[in-house]
């Protein structure tokens, strides 16, 4: 008698237990996911830069999904740098062709790809690095002319924000 | 127990007080717990002052609270109002720069005492069996009080506040696949900013009252094995102890009041010399101020985090910096619980302590040549001392026989 009990108590033990488990777990998910960006936040803005006052040399740091994004009209020789890197000195090996749309124009997300800081090398008088792209200040991170991490501790190049040349001298962002 | 209840099932019966004592008592037994826990308690006659650490923590924490209260009926913890509320604070607000300005050393004073009390925890083993527990729930306070001092320092939303949270969050960043996922879902946003600091202001709260609960439990687990003491021996007889109250009392209260002497001097004449000038600048998303440091007490971890030149690799040695001291009480193969009867030992500890410092001004340079250089000897120390030195010195060293707490009393006398 006893022996056919116990299994039988055990399986309602078990199965009670995991109901209890399965309903915990998905009562969790409603406050977990409360924590996520809200729907104001996630309704991404696209921003319209117009790049006619941009001279050769010169950046540009514009505010996209409250990050800023670096936009930088590049000289002949940092195109020519960026080009002529071989593929086996960087650290997260990326070509140049594959992160720009048009040469003259690059657009990065300016955001240490390390924690978070913004690199340095955006007016003409900061430190722009041994690369001569941007030098990140917190944690000593060196990227090229191209955005791509060169030395330091950022594990991987700044990345590309989704963008369209509307215009010759006019890209969306977003 | 009454002839009315002979198997002792009742509680309310047996409250040795009368009158109202015995009656509060027999409903709430607060009163006896008190008395055997605080007034009676046995403690070891041979303490030194770095046994009041404990309690100077204590009153941090209570002081923190008192004013956090305060602060929170004026604070406004929004992306747009927080700098400004704190400003308000500052000049506006009767007293406001009194209460704020304690708060903020407060915290800092709160590290400096936890940081004597480990300190002392290691030098005279008190982390060894029978209380391990006693100093897992140490450590676990520690780590809790880091995570609210850099959540509570977010909160007045200035340069360093914002940067800091950004470089700290981004640590999360370094987990695999998820790491991103997990980030923005800690900060409520792609970035830091409005959603992140209202949920900061609630979570500094929340753990500064967890630490309060994890206190009760480092006192219930402290009062079972009864303090350590100088020799590391266990009283042998009533002899040997004195009782909590009045003996440990006026000493702690002695030592809290002298203490928080200290605080008051850089409290009036210093309030700032503990903190950053860029935090006085309202948080700027756009711009990362040249040269971010951490506040000084997690300087020593943040030297770890930047001496390994690997993202994922450096936010695991710091957490493991402290996890790994947990592992201590286990690791530790000796014996003898005291420095003072272990002559390789004492130095490892020392050196500890020295590297321990060493660690923090390096992470307050910047991460480069020497600097780094320093910082990576000093990661290596830390670990080689707990995997180690902890292991193998109490297995190779021969440890002088500890004196019983009489015996190292009259021998201090002498």
């Amino acid at each position: 008698m006893s022996d056919k009990k116990t299994p039988r108590r055990d399986f309602i033990k078990l199965s009670a237990m995991t109901l209890g488990g399965v309903g915990a777990a998905s009562l969790a998910i409603p406050f977990i996911s409360s924590m996520n960006p809200g729907k104001d936040t996630l309704a991404l803005a696209s921003t319209e830069i117009d790049l006619t006052p941009l001279e050769e040399g010169q950046s540009l740091t514009v505010i996209w999904r409250g990050k800023p994004v670096f936009i930088k009209h590049r000289t002949k020789k940092d195109i020519e740098d960026a080009k002529n890197t071989s593929l086996a000195d960087l650290p997260d090996a990326e070509e140049d062709s594959a992160r720009v749309q048009n040469d003259k124009w690059l657009v990065v997300l300016g955001v240490c790809t390390h924690l978070g800081c913004v690199p340095l090398g955006q007016k003409t008088s900061d430190t722009k690095g041994d690369y001569g792209g941007w030098f990140c200040p917190c944690h000593g991170s060196h990227y090229d002319t191209s955005g791509r991490i060169r030395k330091g501790p950022a594990p991987t190049n700044l990345p590309v924000p989704p963008y369209v040349f509307l215009t010759d001298n006019r890209i969306k962002i977003g | 127990m009454s002839s009315s209840d002979p198997q002792g099932y009742k509680k309310t019966l047996n409250s040795p007080y009368t009158g109202f004592k015995g009656w509060i008592d027999s409903r709430l037994p607060l009163v006896r717990m008190m008395e055997a826990e605080y007034l009676k308690f046995p403690v070891p006659k041979s303490l030194n002052y770095f046994w009041s650490f404990g309690g100077i923590a204590m009153f941090c924490l209570i002081g923190l609270i008192l004013t956090g209260i305060f602060l929170g009926f004026h604070y406004k913890p929004s992306a747009d109002d927080a700098f400004d509320s704190v400003e308000r604070i500052m000049r506006d607000v009767s007293f406001g720069w009194l209460i704020r300005y304690l708060h903020a050393n407060l915290v800092s004073f709160f590290f400096i005492a936890t940081f004597i009390h480990i300190f002392r925890a290691l030098y005279f083993g008190s982390y060894k069996a029978p209380r391990e527990l006693v100093y897992i729930f140490g450590l676990t306070m520690f780590m809790l009080m880091m995570a609210t001092a850099f959540l509570g320092y977010t909160l007045p939303w200035g340069q360093m506040s914002y940067w800091g949270a950004t470089v700290i969050t981004n640590l999360f960043s370094a987990i695999p696949v998820i790491g991103d996922a997990i980030l923005t879902l800690l900060l409520g946003d792609f970035t830091v900013g409005d959603a992140t600091v209202n949920r900061f202001y609630v979570l500094h709260w929340l753990l500064a009252f967890a630490i309060v609960g994890l206190v009760v439990f480092h006192v219930i687990t402290l009062h079972m094995t009864g303090s350590n003491n100088p020799t590391g021996s266990e009283p042998q007889s009533w002899d040997e102890t004195v009782s909590f109250h009045p003996y440990v009392t006026i000493k702690d209260l002695n030592a809290t009041i002298f203490f928080f002497i200290i605080l008051a001097f850089i409290l009036f004449y210093y309030p700032n010399i503990l903190g950053h000038s860029d935090n006085y600048i309202k948080a700027n998303p756009m711009v990362t101020p040249a040269h971010i440091v951490p506040e000084w007490y997690f300087l020593p971890f943040y030297a770890i985090l930047r001496a390994i030149p690997d993202k994922l690799g450096g936010v695991l040695a710091m957490f493991g910096s402290i996890l790994a001291l947990g592992l201590l009480p286990w690791l530790d193969t000796s014996k003898v619980r005291s420095c003072l009867f272990r002559p390789v030992w004492r130095y490892c500890v020392l050196l500890f302590a020295i590297n321990f410092l060493v660690l923090m001004y390096m992470g307050g340079k910047p991460a480069e040549g020497i600097y780094v250089l320093i910082s990576r000897i000093g990661t290596a120390y830390w670990f080689l001392f707990i995997f180690v030195l902890a292991p193998l010195v109490g297995f190779l060293e021969t440890p002088r026989q500890p004196l019983s707490i009489s015996n190292y009393l009259r021998s201090k006398k002498a």
